[in-house]
C-alpha cells in the first residue's frame, strides 16, 4: 500500500495536463494506473463557479494538482476524500481564504459569474462577501447573537437603520432556523450556545451578507448527531436560493445533502459524478476503496 | 581561622568523606565478590559518607553564625557596668558598635575610658573563645560525621536510596527559598510599618495631604514636625504612572499588531530584537536620559510656546517610562493575539472582512480580557518603577493633576528617606516601609488579578 | 441596488482605512526605534569627552626649601612634603606676568590636584631628583580639561575670562597635550572628575554578580527540578508557584527593603558590602532563573525519561543524568539573562547602602563597595560638568556589557537548539 502511494505520488507529480474526457464506460480497476485525468463530467450545464486546472503550492510543497470543476447554480457539491487530499485547501481557494497564508501561491483559473476571482480587478473582500465560509469550529465572535449575525451587514454597510439591521438579522436566524430558540436572548454573547447552535449561527452570519455561493468546510464535524441532523436538513433547504459546496468525512452526510460528489486523493480530483453514481457505482478503484471503507 | 577558612575545610573534609567511603564500599565488598555484590554503586557510599560529614557541619555554622552575636552581647552586657543595663536599647546599640569598633581597630591601649577599655578587652577575648569553640566543635562534628557514615559502609547498605532521598529533601528545601522570600517581604514590611503606624495613627497616614517627613532631630530646631500624610505621593504616583501608560499602551499594542499582522517575516525579525533592546536597558540609563535630556528638551519646548514647565516635570518622566514600558506591553499583547484561535480570524475574513477590520473587530474584543492582564501588569511595573523616577521627578510633594508641574512617588520617598544616615528607628525611616507596604500591596493585588484574568483567558481558548 | 454594488461602494472608505491603520502600526514601530536611537546617539555622544584627558607639561623644580624637607631628605621624610608649592612655582614660572595673589591661587586650580600625589610618588621613587628640575606632565583640572574640550568657548561657565586666556596661552605654547584617559578604568570614584573611575564600580559589580551567580544557579535549578520532576500535585505546590509567578512582579525596590531589614538589621551584615548586594539580587532573579530553567526542563521530551526509567535508572538518576544536561543551555541562557537584570539594577542596592561614596576598589566580599548602576546614579546626581560624561561613559560600559551578556545567551539559545 505504500509502496503503491509513493508510485503513485511520483507519477502525479509528473502529470501536467487535465484530461476532462468522459470515461463512463471504461471501467478502470489497476491500481497502478495513472490517475491524471478526471474520471466523470467535472463541469455543470449552468455553472456559477468554474475552476480550470488549478494547482496550489505550499512553499516548494504542491498541495493541489490540476483541478478543474464546476460549481453549479443551485446544487450542493459535496467534496469527499482521506485527510490532507486537499480538499479543504481547494475550497479555501474559492474565496481566497488562502490569500491569508502567506506562502501558499495558487495557480490556474478560478471564475465566478465568469470574472476571474483571482484578477487585480477582483476584491478579495468583495470576493468573500459574494462567496461565504463556514468553517469545521463553530467560530462565533465574542459578541452578542444579533452583534454576530449584524457583523456583516455593518461591515459592508448593508443596513442603513436599525429597522434595516433588525430585519436581516431576523430573516438570516430564520433561515438558517435559529431564530425560535434565540429569540428572546439575542443579546447574549453568541459563544453561550450549544455547539449545533453556534454552528447554525455561523451560517446565519454568513447567510446575512446574502452571498452567491457558501463554501462548508466540514460544517458538522465537531457537532452531535441530532445537531448534524439539523444542520443537514438546513443545508438541503438552502440549497433553493444559493450554490454550495460542502467538504466532508461523512460519506453518509455527503449521500444525503449532496447532488454531486467529488472524490480527491492526495491534492488531485479522481472522480465526480452524481452523487447516487458515485456511492453506487464508483469508477476508479481508489473512489471504490475509498467508499467501501478499505482507507480513509 | 575564619568562617571563610573554615567553610573551606568543612568542604575539604567533605571531599575527603567521599574518597574514603568509596575506597572503603570497595573493600568491604572484597569478600563477597567484589564491588558487583553491593546495594549500590561504591559511588553513593562516597556520597553518602560526605554527605554524613558536610550537612551536620554545615547546618551547625549556619546556626552559630545566627546566633553568635546575640549571645556574645549578652554575655558581654553582665560584664559592663549595671548602669548600662537601664540604657534604651538604641543607645545600647551604639555602645556596642563603639565597642565592636574599639575592639577591631587595634587600639584599645590608647583608649583613656577604663570601662570601655574592659569591655573591649573582654569582648575580643569572647570573640576568639567563641571562634575557637566553633571551630573545634565544627570541625569533630565533620569528623564524627566521616566516621559514622564509615560504620555505615555495609554490602546490603541501600546507600543510593539514602542519597537520592537527601537530595530530594535539599530539592525541597530550596523551592522553600521563594516561599521565605515572600514571608521576609511581609513580615519586613509589615512589622516596622506597625510601628510607623504607632506614631503616625494610619488614617493621617493614607488620608493626609500633607507630606514633609523631616522631622526636627534636635528639639531646638523650628518648623517641621513632620507631616505623613501620603495622598500626594499615591497621586503623584497615579499621574506618572497614567502618563506612562498613556505612551505605552497605543505604542505598544500597535507595534504587537503591526508586527505580528502586517510585516514581513525579515522586518519582524530585525525590529522585534531592536526593540527588546529598550526592555534591557537598565532604569538607570532611562533616568539619566530623562533627567539630562528629555526633562530639559520638554521645558525649553513648553517654553517656546509659553508654557511654564517645572524642570522636574512628571511628564518627562512619564514619557520615558512609557517608553520603558513599550516591549512590555509589545510582548504581552502579542502573547495574547497569538492565542486567539485562528478560526476566528478566518471567520472574519471569510465575511470579507479587511485585515484591519479583523484586527479591530475580531481579534482585540477577543484578545481584550489578556491585554487588560497585561495593561494591569504593565501598570504594577509603572508604579514599583524607581530609578526614573528618582532621577527625573521631584522630591516636593505637591497635590496636582499637572503633568507640567514636579509631583514625587511613592518609590522616590521611599528611596529618599532610607538613603543617608539616619536612625533606623525614627519615624522617618519607618514611613519607608509603611510606603513599601502600601507598594507591595498595590503591585500584589494587582499582578494576582492580572495573572489570573490572562490565566482564565488562556484557558478559553485551550 | 443589489448588495454587490453596495459593498463596491464602501470599499475605498474602508481600504483608506486600513492604509491608515497600517500606517499608526508602522509609526508605533518607528517610536520604539526612534526612541531607541536618540538615546543611544545621546549617550554615545556626551561620552566621547570622558574617554580623553588633557595633560599639562610643567617645568617643575623639586627644590628642598619649597619642598620644606631636608635637601638629603629620603622615603617618609618626603611623604609629607608641600608639592602643591612646587607645582604653583612651576605654573607660575609659565605666566611671568600673573602678580597678584587672587590670579596666582586661580593659575594654580588649572591644575588637578592629583598632580601633587603624582610628585610625591615621583620623588619618592626618583629620591635623586631632588633639588633638580624635571619637565613633567600633569592632568588638568576638569574645568579647564572640560573647556578645551567645549566648541563653543564662549560658553565655558566654570572658567574666568583671566583663566580663559590662560589656557588659550597653554594652548599656544604647546603645553597642553590630550590623551587617552585611562584614569577611567583604572581608578575608583573620586570628587573630582578628572581623578574618578569605574574600576571600583566594576570590582563591586563584579563582587555582587558571583555572589548572585553561586547562590541563585544551585537554588534556581533545584527549585525548578523538585517543582518540575519530583513535585506532587497538591495546594503546597500551587502556592509554591504562584508565590514565584508574584515574585517576578514584585518591584525591585521592595527587595531592597527585605534585604535592609533583614539582612543588615536582623543578622547585622555590614552595610555596602557585595555580599548584601548579592543576596538581595539573588531573591530578585530567583524568578527570573526559575521560570527559564522550568521551562527548559519541561521542553525535553518525556521519551527521554522513560528511556532512562526503562533501563533501571532512578528517578534522580534519570533527572540529573539525563534530563538536566539535555536542558542546560535553557537553562544557562535564563540565568546570563537573570545575571543581566541583576546587574543593571539599581534601586535594591541604594536601600542596603552600596550608594555610599567609595574610593577605594573593594578587595572582597564584605568590604564597602558600589556597583556600576549606583556609580551612575551618583555620577549623575554630580554638579560638576564633566561628570556628565564620565556618566556617559559609564552608561556605556554597562551597555557593552548587557550586549554581550545577551549576546552570549542569544549564542547559546541558536547554538543549542533543538527541535524534538
Amino acid at each position: 500500500m505504500v509502496e503503491t502511494d509513493i508510485n503513485m505520488r511520483t507519477e502525479l507529480m509528473e502529470s501536467t495536463q487535465v484530461q476532462s474526457v468522459d470515461r463512463s464506460d471504461t471501467k478502470v480497476a489497476d491500481m497502478k494506473q495513472q490517475v491524471n485525468a478526471t474520471i466523470g463530467e467535472p463541469f455543470a450545464k449552468d455553472p456559477k463557479m468554474q475552476a480550470r486546472q488549478v494547482n496550489v503550492y505550499y512553499g516548494n510543497k504542491q498541495a493541489i494538482f490540476n483541478v478543474s470543476l464546476d460549481l453549479g447554480k443551485n446544487e450542493v457539491v459535496a467534496l469527499i476524500g482521506p485527510s490532507g487530499c486537499g480538499k479543504s485547501t481547494f475550497l479555501r481557494c474559492m474565496n481566497r481564504m488562502n490569500d491569508t497564508i502567506p506562502i501558499c501561491r495558487v495557480e490556474g483559473n478560478i471564475t465566478l459569474d465568469s470574472e476571474d476571482i483571482y484578477a487585480d480587478a477582483m476584491d478579495p473582500v468583495l470576493l468573500r462577501a459574494r462567496v461565504g465560509m463556514v468553517f469545521q469550529k463553530p467560530n462565533p465572535f465574542p459578541k452578542s447573537i444579533y452583534d454576530n449575525v449584524a457583523y456583516g451587514a455593518r461591515l459592508h454597510g448593508l443596513a442603513f437603520n436599525k429597522a434595516e439591521l433588525d430585519e436581516i438579522v431576523i430573516t438570516s436566524l430564520q433561515k438558517a432556523g435559529l431564530f425560535d430558540e434565540v429569540k428572546d436572548r439575542l443579546h447574549e454573547p453568541g459563544t453561550g450556545l450549544s455547539g449545533g447552535q453556534q454552528q447554525r449561527l455561523c451560517i446565519a452570519r454568513t447567510i446575512a451578507v446574502s452571498p452567491e455561493v457558501i463554501l462548508m468546510d466540514e460544517p458538522a464535524s465537531a457537532l452531535d448527531p441530532i445537531a448534524t441532523a439539523i444542520i443537514e436538513e438546513l443545508i438541503d433547504e438552502l440549497r433553493q436560493n444559493y450554490t454550495i459546496a460542502i467538504v466532508t468525512h461523512s460519506m453518509q452526510q455527503a449521500a444525503r445533502v449532496s447532488q454531486r460528489t467529488a472524490y480527491f486523493h492526495l491534492g488531485k480530483l479522481v472522480e465526480i459524478g452524481e452523487t447516487n453514481q458515485i456511492f453506487t457505482n464508483p469508477k476508479h478503484e481508489l473512489t471504490e476503496n475509498y467508499i467501501t471503507g478499505r482507507f480513509g | 581561622m575564619n568562617a571563610t577558612t573554615l567553610l573551606v575545610v568543612i568542604i575539604g573534609l567533605t571531599v575527603f568523606g567521599y574518597v574514603i567511603g568509596r575506597m572503603r564500599s570497595i573493600k568491604v565488598s572484597q569478600g563477597t565478590g567484589g564491588p558487583s555484590s553491593l546495594h549500590s554503586l561504591p559511588k553513593y557510599y562516597g556520597y553518602m559518607v560526605a554527605l554524613w560529614c558536610g550537612i551536620p557541619a554545615l547546618i551547625l555554622l549556619v546556626l552559630w553564625l545566627v546566633l553568635e552575636p546575640g549571645i556574645l552581647r549578652s554575655l558581654l552586657l553582665d560584664e559592663l557596668p549595671t548602669t548600662m543595663s537601664t540604657l534604651s536599647e538604641n543607645e545600647l546599640s551604639l555602645v556596642m558598635n563603639d565597642l565592636q569598633l574599639l575592639a577591631d581597630s587595634g587600639r584599645i591601649d590608647a583608649e583613656t575610658d577604663p570601662h570601655k577599655k574592659a569591655a573591649a578587652i573582654k569582648l575580643l577575648e569572647l570573640n576568639s573563645t567563641s571562634e575557637l569553640m566553633r571551630n573545634v566543635l565544627i570541625f569533630l562534628v565533620a569528623l564524627n560525621g566521616i566516621i559514622w557514615g564509615l560504620a555505615n559502609v555495609k554490602i546490603d547498605m541501600r546507600a543510593r536510596v539514602f542519597v537520592e532521598r537527601i537530595i530530594r529533601y535539599l530539592l525541597i528545601l530550596c523551592s522553600l527559598v521563594a516561599i521565605l522570600t515572600t514571608i521576609g517581604i511581609v513580615l519586613s514590611v509589615l512589622f516596622e510599618s506597625i510601628r510607623f503606624f504607632k506614631s503616625v495613627p494610619i488614617t493621617d497616614f493614607i488620608f493626609g495631604t500633607e507630606w514633609s517627613p523631616q522631622t526636627a532631630i534636635r528639639a531646638d530646631q523650628v518648623g517641621s514636625s513632620g507631616a505623613f500624610g501620603a495622598i500626594p505621593l499615591f497621586a503623584g504616583t497615579l499621574l506618572i504612572s497614567a502618563i506612562a501608560l498613556i505612551i505605552a499602551v497605543p505604542t505598544g499594542l500597535m507595534s504587537a499588531i503591526y508586527l505580528s499582522e502586517y510585516a514581513s517575516r525579515r522586518f519582524r525579525a530585525v525590529a522585534k530584537p531592536l526593540l527588546e533592546i529598550l526592555a534591557g536597558i537598565p532604569t538607570v540609563v532611562y533616568g539619566f536620559f530623562a533627567a539630562l535630556t528629555v526633562a530639559p528638551f520638554i521645558r525649553k519646548f513648553g517654553e517656546s510656546i509659553g508654557l511654564n514647565v517645572a524642570s522636574e516635570s512628571a511628564l518627562a518622566a512619564g514619557v520615558v517610562m512609557g517608553i520603558m514600558i513599550i516591549p512590555f506591553v509589545s510582548s504581552l499583547s502579542d502573547d495574547v493575539i497569538s492565542a486567539v484561535p485562528k478560526a476566528m480570524r478566518d471567520g472574519a475574513y471569510g465575511m470579507g472582512a479587511t485585515q484591519s477590520e479583523t484586527i479591530r473587530q475580531v481579534l482585540i474584543p477577543a484578545a481584550l480580557p489578556g491585554i487588560v492582564g497585561g495593561i494591569l501588569l504593565a501598570a504594577s511595573r509603572a508604579i514599583g518603577e524607581t530609578m526614573i523616577v528618582v532621577m527625573a521627578a521631584g522630591l516636593a510633594a505637591n497635590l496636582t493633576v499637572n503633568p507640567l508641574q514636579a509631583v514625587t512617588t511613592v518609590t522616590v520617598q521611599i528611596v529618599t528617606l532610607l538613603t543617608g544616615d539616619q536612625e533606623f528607628d525614627s519615624p522617618k525611616t519607618l514611613a519607608a516601609f509603611a510606603l513599601g507596604l502600601m507598594l507591595f500591596v498595590t503591585t500584589l493585588v494587582l499582578n494576582v488579578i492580572a495573572l489570573h484574568i490572562v490565566r482564565k483567558y488562556r484557558e478559553q481558548y485551550e | 441596488m443589489n448588495n454587490t454594488e453596495l459593498i463596491k461602494k464602501g470599499l475605498p472608505k474602508r481600504y483608506r482605512r486600513e492604509k491608515r491603520f497600517r500606517l499608526y502600526g508602522m509609526m508605533a514601530v518607528m517610536v520604539g526605534f526612534i526612541f531607541l536611537l536618540i538615546l543611544l546617539t545621546d549617550i554615545i555622544s556626551k561620552s566621547l569627552p570622558a574617554f580623553s584627558q588633557h595633560w599639562i607639561q610643567l617645568e617643575v623644580q623639586f627644590d628642598p626649601d619649597v619642598l620644606g624637607v631636608a635637601a638629603d631628605a629620603e622615603g617618609k621624610a618626603l611623604r609629607h612634603a608641600n608639592y602643591r608649592a612646587i607645582l604653583k612655582r612651576a605654573i607660575r614660572a609659565e605666566f611671568p606676568d600673573v602678580s597678584k595673589r587672587r590670579d596666582k591661587s586661580k593659575l594654580a586650580a588649572l591644575i588637578s590636584s592629583s598632580a601633587e600625589y603624582e610628585l610625591r610618588d615621583m620623588l619618592i621613587e626618583q629620591p635623586y631628583l631632588l633639588g633638580k628640575a624635571k619637565t613633567v606632565w600633569v592632568r588638568a583640572d576638569d574645568d579647564l580639561d572640560t573647556y578645551y574640550k567645549t566648541a563653543d568657548k564662549a560658553n565655558a561657565v566654570r572658567l574666568t575670562e583671566k583663566q580663559i586666556a590662560w589656557a588659550d596661552r597653554l594652548q599656544e605654547n604647546n603645553l597642553i597635550e590630550s590623551r587617552f584617559n585611562s584614569t577611567l578604568f583604572s581608578d575608583g570614584d573620586s570628587r573630582e572628575p578628572e581623578q574618578a573611575g569605574i574600576r571600583g564600580a566594576l570590582v563591586g559589580s563584579l563582587y555582587t554578580l558571583l555572589v548572585t551567580l553561586l547562590l541563585s544557579f544551585p537554588l534556581g535549578v533545584s527549585t525548578a527540578v523538585y517543582l518540575e520532576e519530583f513535585a506532587p500535585k497538591n495546594r503546597w505546590v500551587d502556592l509554591i508557584e504562584v508565590n514565584i509567578n508574584n515574585l517576578a512582579a514584585v518591584p525591585s525596590i521592595v527587595f531592597g527593603l527585605l534585604g535592609l531589614a533583614v539582612f543588615i538589621n536582623y543578622f547585622g551584615l555590614p552595610r555596602s558590602a557585595p555580599l548584601v548586594g548579592g543576596l538581595v539580587l539573588t531573591l530578585m532573579t530567583l524568578p527570573t532563573i526559575i521560570i527559564a530553567s522550568r521551562s527548559a526542563i519541561k521542553a525535553v521530551p518525556p521519551s527521554i525519561r522513560q528511556a532512562a526509567l526503562g533501563i533501571g535508572a532512578s528517578k534522580t538518576q534519570t533527572v540529573f543524568q539525563h534530563v538536566l544536561p539535555l536542558a542546560m543551555p535553557g537553562i544557562l541562557t535564563g540565568t546570563i539573562i537573570g545575571l543581566a537584570q541583576a546587574l543593571g539594577e539599581t534601586a535594591p542596592l541604594l536601600m542596603i547602602g552600596m550608594v555610599a561614596f567609595i574610593v577605594d576598589i573593594p578587595q572582597g566580599f564584605v568590604d564597602s563597595a558600589t556597583v556600576l548602576p549606583v556609580q551612575i546614579y551618583l555620577w549623575a546626581d554630580s554638579p560638576e560638568r564633566a561628570f556628565v560624561a564620565k556618566t556617559s561613559a559609564a552608561i556605556l560600559v554597562l551597555l557593552i556589557f548587557l550586549v554581550v551578556m545577551n549576546g552570549l545567551a542569544v549564542f547559546l539559545r541558536k547554538k543549542f537548539e533543538r527541535s524534538w
